[in-house]
């Protein structure tokens, strides 16, 4: 269902009060609750809840040849779907541009931040090397699918352990893992979005909220350094508000470290 | 009989349901209804939603509503990952579950409506179709959809001689003792009607009547647990 006309006329004018139907702050997120080991078949996996957002997160490895261009570092692949299950804005069949893109952008902020060492994940230079799956999948649609994600992502990696491999068969022993974490940096990559609404920005919108969304920005960052960014939709900003954004990130991503740390070391 | 001797790998009796069996109504708001369904490592969750209009039109029947279910198993459901998006094999199970489902729902007046049902396997150790069965119905109920009955699926087997119930995935596809596995997922309306069988492996007529017999005392337990997710849900 598309968000009525009148409501969003509403979300408008209350946001130019500072007031959010909710009753949040403009910088303030959503509940956020996390349980790992939700599908046991997995290297590892996440639930994730927003508010009413909720995205599961699975992990699997397989051993497979390194790119050309890179023959000593394993692969990373991100998929995400945006399942009908979620909501009944999402249709069977190929995935459209919101589901590409989300897949993108999050592998983007694993890849760009460094979060996996792929180099400690290969296994024989130019011939073999583990593959990382990350697989993202909508369950419940109430806005902010993605910053959801990549906490589910985070939360996921950080309690996936790597399969057992048989060398001399070459083949990995699927079901049966090893104690072994994934090679993951100190440092923690956390994807935040940043939605212009009238004068104002706010982050982790609502369903609704995201409907009357004129431009988003969304940033991957760790210990003040940005690594990866996208601006989606189409209204411009002025580098004040630029500016303006990069400072909200600062603040909400020790935010949402702290609120990481309740649920995944 | 060989059943007194037969042991299970994982210490069931031949007429045990896996543990834990756990149903929950009303997990994901998005939907008209929703619901989950647990046997053992078995994980479905159902969302309704409907009914609504049908596109495209083409596809509508003026003279009924229609049921649409689709089952997708997640990319990491399973311990070798699978590609994410449609297969052969789910596609027949979305047609299995539809017409286990339609012989209980009275949608006759939803004319040139249709009513989605989504079903995802979140984790898999075999028994999926049944799993998905039993949360699609949850979740038909649970969306106010006007039905006779509920239904309850469950599988039942031959495990070398011995004929079990619920199989689980090691039993299902590694079992090889003597006459190997065969499974038999039925689903059943509570007055014992089947609206769902299929066989996979080898049977004798006798022991399919054992077989489809056991099963049929288990649907009745999986309905308490279903009517009684339902009712916890309503009280809400």
């Amino acid at each position: 269902m598309e968000t009525p006309h009148i409501n969003q006329e509403r979300i408008k004018k209350f946001l130019s009060e500072g007031k959010r139907f909710d009753k949040r702050k403009l910088e303030e997120f959503r509940e956020l609750e996390i349980e790992t080991g939700v599908s046991k078949n997995a290297e590892g996996s996440a639930r994730v809840r927003l508010g009413k957002t909720e995205v599961l997160v699975g992990i699997k490895m397989n051993v497979s040849t390194p790119y050309p261009d890179s023959p000593n570092k394993g692969n990373l692949m991100v998929t995400a779907e945006l399942l009908p299950l979620s909501s009944d804005r999402f249709e069977n069949g190929p995935p459209k541009f919101p589901a590409i893109e989300l897949g993108r952008v999050l592998d983007r902020v694993v890849r760009e931040s460094g979060f996996i060492d792929v180099e400690k994940l290969c296994i024989k230079e130019g011939e073999k090397v583990w593959t990382v799956f990350i697989d993202v999948y909508s369950i419940n649609d109430d806005g902010n699918i993605m910053d959801a994600a990549g906490f589910g992502i985070i939360a996921a990696l950080k309690t996936a352990k790597i399969p057992k491999y048989d060398e001399k068969e070459e083949k990995v022993l699927f079901g049966e893992l090893t104690d072994n974490p994934l090679p993951l940096a100190k440092h923690t990559p956390i994807s935040l979005t940043f939605h212009k609404i009238g004068k104002d920005f706010i982050v982790d919108p609502t369903r609704e909220e995201e409907d009357i969304s004129e431009t988003r920005i969304t940033i991957g960052s760790y210990d003040g350094n940005i690594s990866s960014m996208q601006k989606g939709e189409k209204a411009s900003i002025t580098l004040e508000e630029m500016d303006k954004i990069l400072e909200l990130n600062e603040k909400a991503w020790k935010d949402l470290f702290k609120k990481l740390e309740k649920f995944v070391k | 009989m060989a059943a007194k001797t037969f042991k299970r790998k994982d210490g069931r009796k031949p007429e045990e349901f896996r543990k834990p069996i756990s149903a929950k109504v009303g997990i994901i708001p998005n939907a008209d209804g929703s619901a989950m369904w647990q046997s053992g490592k078995t994980i479905a969750i159902a969302a309704v939603y409907g009914p609504k209009e049908l596109h495209p039109r083409n596809q509508r029947d003026p003279a009924a509503g229609i049921l649409r279910c689709n089952y997708n198993m997640l990319s990491f459901s399973v311990t070798d990952r699978i590609r994410p998006g449609p297969s052969r094999r789910s596609t027949e199970i979305s047609k299995i579950m539809e017409w286990a489902l339609e012989p209980v729902l009275l949608i006759d007046k939803f004319q040139s409506m249709v009513i989605d049902v989504h079903v995802n396997i979140i984790q898999a150790d075999a028994g999926t179709r049944c799993a998905a069965i039993n949360a699609a119905a949850m979740a038909l109920a649970h969306a106010g959809i006007p039905m006779k009955s509920l239904v309850s699926s469950i599988a039942a087997g031959k495990l070398d001689k011995t004929v079990v119930l619920d199989l689980d995935k090691y039993e299902d596809s590694e079992f090889e003792e003597g006459e190997g596995s065969t499974d038999i997922p039925m689903t059943f309306t509570p007055d014992g009607k089947l609206t769902h069988i299929q066989i996979d492996g080898k049977i004798s007529k006798e022991q399919l009547k054992q077989a489809i017999e056991l099963a049929k005392n288990a649907a009745k337990e999986i309905y308490e647990v279903q009517k009684k997710a339902l009712k916890e849900a309503n009280k809400k």
